[in-house]
């Protein structure tokens, strides 16, 4: 039974990932959090980012009914206007794809990117509603300033259920500091999609991995409105 | 729990498996080192599908609708403070003195004052819980995983795990009940308790993942090393890695990224304590 709890918290780490930066430094999110009133900022440290970042989509998770009800709409709405500064999809995409990377053309890039974020941002929108009076703890950062490739971990703490590791990594661009990848109970994002994506290109090629997903988000959405 | 007791079932199962036969066997199935098994393994994952589908699935979907949430979260609570005896006993395998101790007094104090485990008390009064099996013991001491394997009834294991699971059974106390209905009733309602968490992330990753076998595979085995290193291990890279990185400062529209393979450097992560 040891596939329990990391099956159970997917659901609510892949939430706080995919509705994550998203909510911050709405409007929303800060009357909600009169207690955090630090807007996260890319030129913070790695650390305080995830921390001001984490605070405010559970501020606003909880402040926003349509949001906590997986409301995809809403949902991507928030990602694509406020998630953009804090997380980097092109380079996630471009890890997940590993070798493949190399023999795209920048438009299948941009594709497999673009579809790429859609398929996780509608899988986990549903998600949300798992959120309930979670809170995230960070827990010991070890980086040296000069580091430009960093992990921070925290611990997401609830009355119900058993803490939740949720870890991120972080690379420092001219923009700041950037996720590029999650890590919930242990299981990093990209490192589970790697081969998924590989045998996609084997079988098919960089053009058959973007229809698989293309097809897959069409289907998730039309399965959501019927 | 019952490996040993129903191995006969186990066996019929197995080959209800095979004679499932519908499960799509990818042609490169077996190329992962990892999973040389794969023909096999996605054949017993199709039967679990397929299992789960038509008894366990619909027994969780009742059992939520009709349990109050308190009632559930007791069952929770006591199912994993049956476990606390085993919990102790790994720990002290890998040579965690303290947090053995630990998991005797949570198991002491949740057992008496929680109620037969029913409310975690021990947590509220700052007791951590340490969720250790004999998998990850093995895995401390430095044994591989093995090939992975997915099990009749149990799921995703490797090995490893799967020598861990029949001693587990062993460690766990409802193998020590001797009234058969008793036990057996535990085994079904903590089965249906188990798989009523899972019923939204079942969900998720089944849209989630493009081939789910494939995704509840690395998960697994990412799970269970994240677990042996308690949450902790080091970085794992691979030897594409370094050939795609290069790429990476090329790409357009990233003018800021770093030189290439300037996240090869060594994790601040520390040393595997292996």
């Amino acid at each position: 039974m040891s596939l329990q709890n990391l099956i159970q918290s997917l659901a609510l780490g892949a939430a706080l990932l995919a509705a994550g930066a998203a909510s911050a430094q709405t409007p929303a999110a800060a009357a909600a959090a009169p207690s955090s009133s630090a807007v996260p900022s890319a030129s913070a440290a790695p650390d305080a980012l995830v921390r001001d970042l984490s605070n405010e989509v559970l501020a606003t998770i909880k402040a926003d009914k349509a949001l906590a009800s997986g409301d995809v709409n809403r949902v991507q709405k928030l990602i694509d206007e406020k998630i953009l500064p804090y997380v980097d999809f092109q380079k996630m995409t471009q890890l997940a794809v590993g070798r493949g990377w190399r023999q795209a053309t920048p438009e299948q890039r941009a594709a497999l990117t673009r579809e790429f974020r859609t398929l996780l941002v509608r899988t986990y929108s549903g998600a949300l509603s798992q959120v309930t009076d979670h809170q995230v703890q960070l827990r010991p950062f070890r980086a040296q300033p000069a580091d430009t490739d960093v992990l921070v971990r925290t611990s997401v703490v609830a009355s119900r259920g058993d803490p939740i590791q949720l870890d991120y990594r972080l690379e420092k661009t001219d923009a700041g500091w950037k996720i590029y990848d999650v890590n919930i109970l242990g299981v990093w994002l990209v490192e589970n999609y790697k081969t998924q994506f590989a045998s996609q290109i084997n079988a098919g090629g960089v053009d058959g991995l973007i229809k698989t997903l293309t097809d897959r988000n069409r289907q998730l959405e039309q399965g959501k409105k019927a | 729990m019952r490996l040993l007791r129903g191995a006969r079932g186990v066996v019929a199962l197995v080959l209800l498996a095979f004679l499932a036969g519908c499960a799509t066997v990818p042609p490169n199935a077996g190329q992962d080192p990892r999973d040389p098994l794969e023909s096999f393994n996605r054949q017993v994952f199709e039967f679990n599908e397929g299992l789960d589908k038509v008894v366990l699935k619909p027994l969780a979907q009742v059992y939520g609708a009709v349990l109050p949430v308190p009632v559930q979260d007791c069952l929770s609570n006591g199912f994993s403070n049956l476990r606390e005896p085993s919990n102790a006993l790994n720990n002290l395998l890998q040579g965690k003195g303290s947090e053995a101790v630990s998991d005797v007094c949570r198991f002491a104090i949740n057992t008496t004052i929680g109620l037969l485990g029913c409310f975690d008390v021990a947590t509220r009064m700052g007791l951590e819980k340490h969720r250790e099996d004999f998998g990850q013991t093995l895995g401390v001491w430095g044994v591989g995983n093995g090939p992975f394997l997915v099990l009749p009834l149990f799921g995703p294991s490797t090995i490893r795990d799967t020598v861990g699971i029949g001693v587990e059974s062993v460690l766990d106390v409802n193998f020590w009940i001797n009234n058969v209905s008793v036990r057996n009733t535990i085994f079904g309602v903590r089965t249906v308790n188990f798989r009523h968490e899972l019923l939204k992330a079942d969900e998720l990753i089944s849209e989630a993942a493009l081939d789910k076998y494939t995704f509840i595979r690395d998960g697994y085995l990412q799970r269970r090393r994240n677990l042996v290193y308690d949450g902790n291990p080091p970085r794992e890279r691979e030897p594409d890695d370094e050939e795609a990185e290069p790429k990476a400062s090329e790409s357009p529209g990233r003018p800021g990224a770093p030189p290439a393979g300037s996240d090869v450097k060594p994790s601040t992560a520390p040393k595997p304590a292996q």
